[in-house]
């Protein structure tokens, strides 16, 4: 029996990219919103409701670097440098939110101001970052061989700071939608509010990026059947079922929306977001560095995918299985009498 | 790739990861210290070692955060800066990274959450066990990331491809390299300490200002046991690791003992200013013949100097020679403080009452953090020119970016790393200054924790 590897690899990057994005999407969205909370005490019911999971959802992201440099280095070795400063401008932005879940705590008034700042202003600029870095990687980058050969500021377009717009207003979307399932009370009422803001957002954004993408970039058009002005609608209709998952995904938040239902419109927020994902996936896939080098080529050397396999094949359900036990143990509705510290 | 480029990645790395480790190097022993302090409540039902555990936990979730944060950054840095690093040994160390990911990070990030948050959503068995996890985790963390550097500072098990990349041609021989045992006991001893220099500096400041209440003498007698244990151990290990050196990098151990010239009975330099340019030590105080006999066990063995290797690829000697001296000059320091410390448990009414041991204590504090980023230093830059020593030049690894951008982005994280750093410390020592609550004083409220009292039991 011989295996695809990289292919399997792809498949396992690809999902914990996703998993990070679903995840982590609902705690920057959380520190987005925070600026719009009614009092302090529903910050600390904000970031309370998150706290004890942020990490194990940020580690999804190191996962997601730490699994890029593993399993396709060559890829990793080019587009780390290509977006040097967005991807630094991301990790000081979670530096900064990330000590403010603890430091928050034990700042006396000052403090308290600077780190509540801090973790607002932190997960703005990562949530940006991460954007700049999907429109920079969607571009294209410029390789000579598998080296990075392009400027420091190729990531920076008009497109890049679409997206990264884009991807705030998704962000805090997930943020709205969890904080509707898990508070209660005025809290809750804001949240809808901002779920309803949010949601409009993100659908007007997610529509301008998807035709700004076919606009801006012909390789991405011609998958879904658009070249040289010509329209192959037999192309557009096996990929039909995408953009009518992001439509069914944007009917189901405003179910969740209209009723406050429990996790109802984070299930539509995620749909949105995996419509998103796989129609981005469907434009440049198999490239894995766009438009130089498809995941064969950036692939690691078959003995190390394969002991990495057989590794995540014992330890990524062990993963999964306590990590959804940890959110099944913080399940229910976040009070405001939740003391911290 | 211009020079600059290159000195100031090499300049961000270190920076970035000698900040990351004062972290580990600490959580790493508080973890297990913490596991230890909940076992003993369990076991004992004594108070003291709850409120001890309730004390020190959230010295831990403060540290926690900042390793976590920190940690983040190398996972990409070595790609932003170390690219062409990236490609060539991926191939190698990248599984041992990746099992880093899988076995430890999510573990401990998981019941972190659960040993933070979860006193009243769980019994004290699970969270007992859950704390546990997170030691466990931590140690994890330990193998996968000494294992890679055991790797790069002797690399085996490979082979090295036309194309210049390197394959694993015996996982074994890549994961557990012949120096790796020594390393890994090394450092878990080092955290192990770290942490024991932090508590019983605790510990005798809080018995300094308020008197030796019972937490605090719990806290500061289990710091004796580990130092009058562990450190006499970490000289051994210590040593075991060095005699290595001599075999798999005499570069590095003639620039740690600046010795020049290749000879018989080596002088032992106490002291010295070596000048690589002119090289020789322009200044020594030494004991003659004793170089030898520490380094190679006798005598009479030849050792290497510097000037048996071609000026290309010496390392540093300054830094290394004095790097090397501070951490062993600190822990025969806590040798010290563990012989006193005994004595004092031992022939005298205890160490409580003996005011300048306390000040030694807590003089000592911070000594386990220099100890350990000056045994890095030795380490890492022992190592140069090589990153992947004998196979990569350090030169040959970095990224192709400009000197613009690293500037800016080095400039940034010394900006950060400095607030949150000074912030971090500042919130650490305030709660020191606090120190634990006596169970006495302590209300029916739900230990230190936060969601314990608000969430309620919805379905979701």
């Amino acid at each position: 029996m011989s295996l695809d590897l990289p292919l399997v690899w792809a498949g396992i990057i690809a999902t914990a990219v996703l998993l990070y994005v679903l995840l982590d999407g609902f705690d920057l969205g959380i520190g987005i919103l925070f600026p719009f909370a009614g009092s302090s005490a529903e910050q600390d019911v904000m970031m309370d409701s998150i706290a004890p999971v942020w990490d194990g959802n940020e580690t999804w992201l190191v996962l997601g670097g730490g699994g890029l440099f593993a399993a396709f280095p060559f890829a990793y070795a080019a587009l780390m440098p290509a977006l040097y400063l967005p991807i630094i401008l991301m990790l000081l932005a979670l530096i900064l939110r990330g000590v403010a879940f603890e430091f928050r705590h034990h700042g006396r008034a000052r403090g308290k101001a600077f780190w509540t700042a801090a973790f607002a202003g932190g997960s703005v600029a990562a949530t940006l970052a991460q954007g700049l870095v999907l429109g920079g990687f969607i571009q294209g980058v410029t390789l000579q061989g598998k080296a990075f050969a392009g400027g420091p500021f190729d990531w920076l377009t008009p497109y890049s700071l679409l997206v990264a717009v884009g991807l705030l207003a998704g962000y805090a979307l997930l943020g709205a939608c969890w904080l509707i399932w898990r508070t209660e009370g005025e809290l809750q009422v804001r949240a809808r509010r901002w779920g309803w803001i949010a949601a409009g957002a993100t659908a007007a954004l997610l529509a301008v990026v998807s035709l700004a993408t076919l606009f801006v970039h012909p390789r991405i058009a011609v998958r879904w059947g658009f070249e040289d002005g010509a329209f192959d609608f037999a192309k557009l209709v096996p990929l039909l079922p995408i953009p009518l998952l992001g439509l069914v995904g944007l009917g189901v938040v405003a179910l969740g929306l209209r009723r406050a239902h429990h996790a109802t419109s984070l299930v539509g927020a995620y749909l949105v977001f995996l419509s998103g994902y796989i129609g981005l996936a469907v434009g440049f896939f198999p490239n894995i560095v766009p438009y130089g080098m498809d995941f064969r080529q950036a692939a690691n050397a078959d003995n190390a995918l394969g002991l990495m396999l057989a590794g995540v094949a014992v330890l990524l359900p062990a993963i999964l299985g306590y990590t959804v036990w940890v959110y099944w143990l913080f399940r229910g509705k976040v009070g405001g009498d939740a003391g911290y510290h | 790739m211009d020079l600059d480029a290159l000195i100031l990645s090499r300049l961000q790395f270190a920076f970035t990861i000698a900040f990351h480790i004062i972290f580990p190097s600490f959580t790493i022993g508080l973890a297990s210290f913490l596991a230890v302090l909940e076992g003993l409540w369990l076991a004992t039902k004594n108070e003291a070692f709850k409120s001890l555990y309730l004390f020190w936990v959230k010295i831990f979730a403060i540290s926690f955060g900042m390793g976590v944060v920190s940690g983040v950054v190398l996972s990409y840095q070595l790609g932003t800066n170390w690219s062409v690093f990236s490609a060539v040994a991926s191939p190698v160390i990248g599984p041992l990274l990746a099992f880093e990911v899988l076995a430890a990070f999510f573990l401990e990030a998981s019941f972190l959450g659960v040993m933070l948050f979860g006193w009243k959503k769980v019994g004290p068995g699970l969270h007992f066990t859950s704390t546990a996890l997170v030691a466990v985790g931590t140690l994890i963390s330990a193998f996968w990331i000494i294992s890679a550097n055991s790797w790069m500072q002797h690399p085996t098990g490979f082979t090295t491809l036309p194309d210049g990349t390197l394959r694993a041609v015996d996982w074994a021989q890549v994961i557990f390299s012949p120096t790796f045992p020594e390393r890994f006991a090394h450092m878990v001893l080092a955290a192990y300490l770290t942490t024991a220099l932090v508590v019983g500096a605790a510990s005798a400041w809080r018995i300094l200002r308020r008197g030796p209440d019972q937490e605090p003498r719990l806290g500061l007698r289990m710091a004796i046991g580990m130092f009058a244990i562990v450190a006499p151990l970490q000289l051994v290990v210590g040593d075991l690791s060095g005699k290595e050196v001599l075999y798999v990098q005499p570069a590095k151990l003639a620039a740690i003992e600046a010795f020049w010239e290749t000879r018989t009975e080596q002088p032992f330099h106490i002291a010295a200013w070596p000048d690589r340019a002119a090289e020789r030590n322009r200044v020594e105080i030494s004991i003659p013949k004793l170089g030898s006999l520490i380094t190679a066990g006798s005598i009479s063995a030849e050792v290497k100097g510097l000037k048996d290797f071609a000026p290309q690829d010496r390392p540093p000697v300054f830094i290394v020679f004095w790097a090397f001296r501070v951490m062993v000059g600190l822990g025969l320091l806590m040798i010290g403080l563990g012989a006193w410390g005994g004595w004092l448990l031992w022939r005298t009414q205890g160490p409580e009452y003996n005011q300048p041991f306390l000040w030694a204590a807590v003089a000592m504090g911070p000594a386990g953090f220099v100890a350990v980023i000056s045994g890095w230093i030795v380490a890492e830059v022992g190592r140069q020119p090589y990153v992947i020593y004998g196979v990569l030049r350090t030169a040959d690894a970095v990224s192709p970016v400009g000197a613009g951008q690293v500037s800016a982005s080095l400039l940034a994280f010394m900006i950060v790393y400095a607030v949150i750093f000074s912030v971090g410390v500042l919130y650490i020592l305030r709660l020191i200054a606090q120190g634990p609550e006596t169970p006495s004083a302590e209300s029916d409220e739900p230990p230190g924790n936060p969601l314990a009292a608000g969430a309620k039991e919805v379905a979701p």
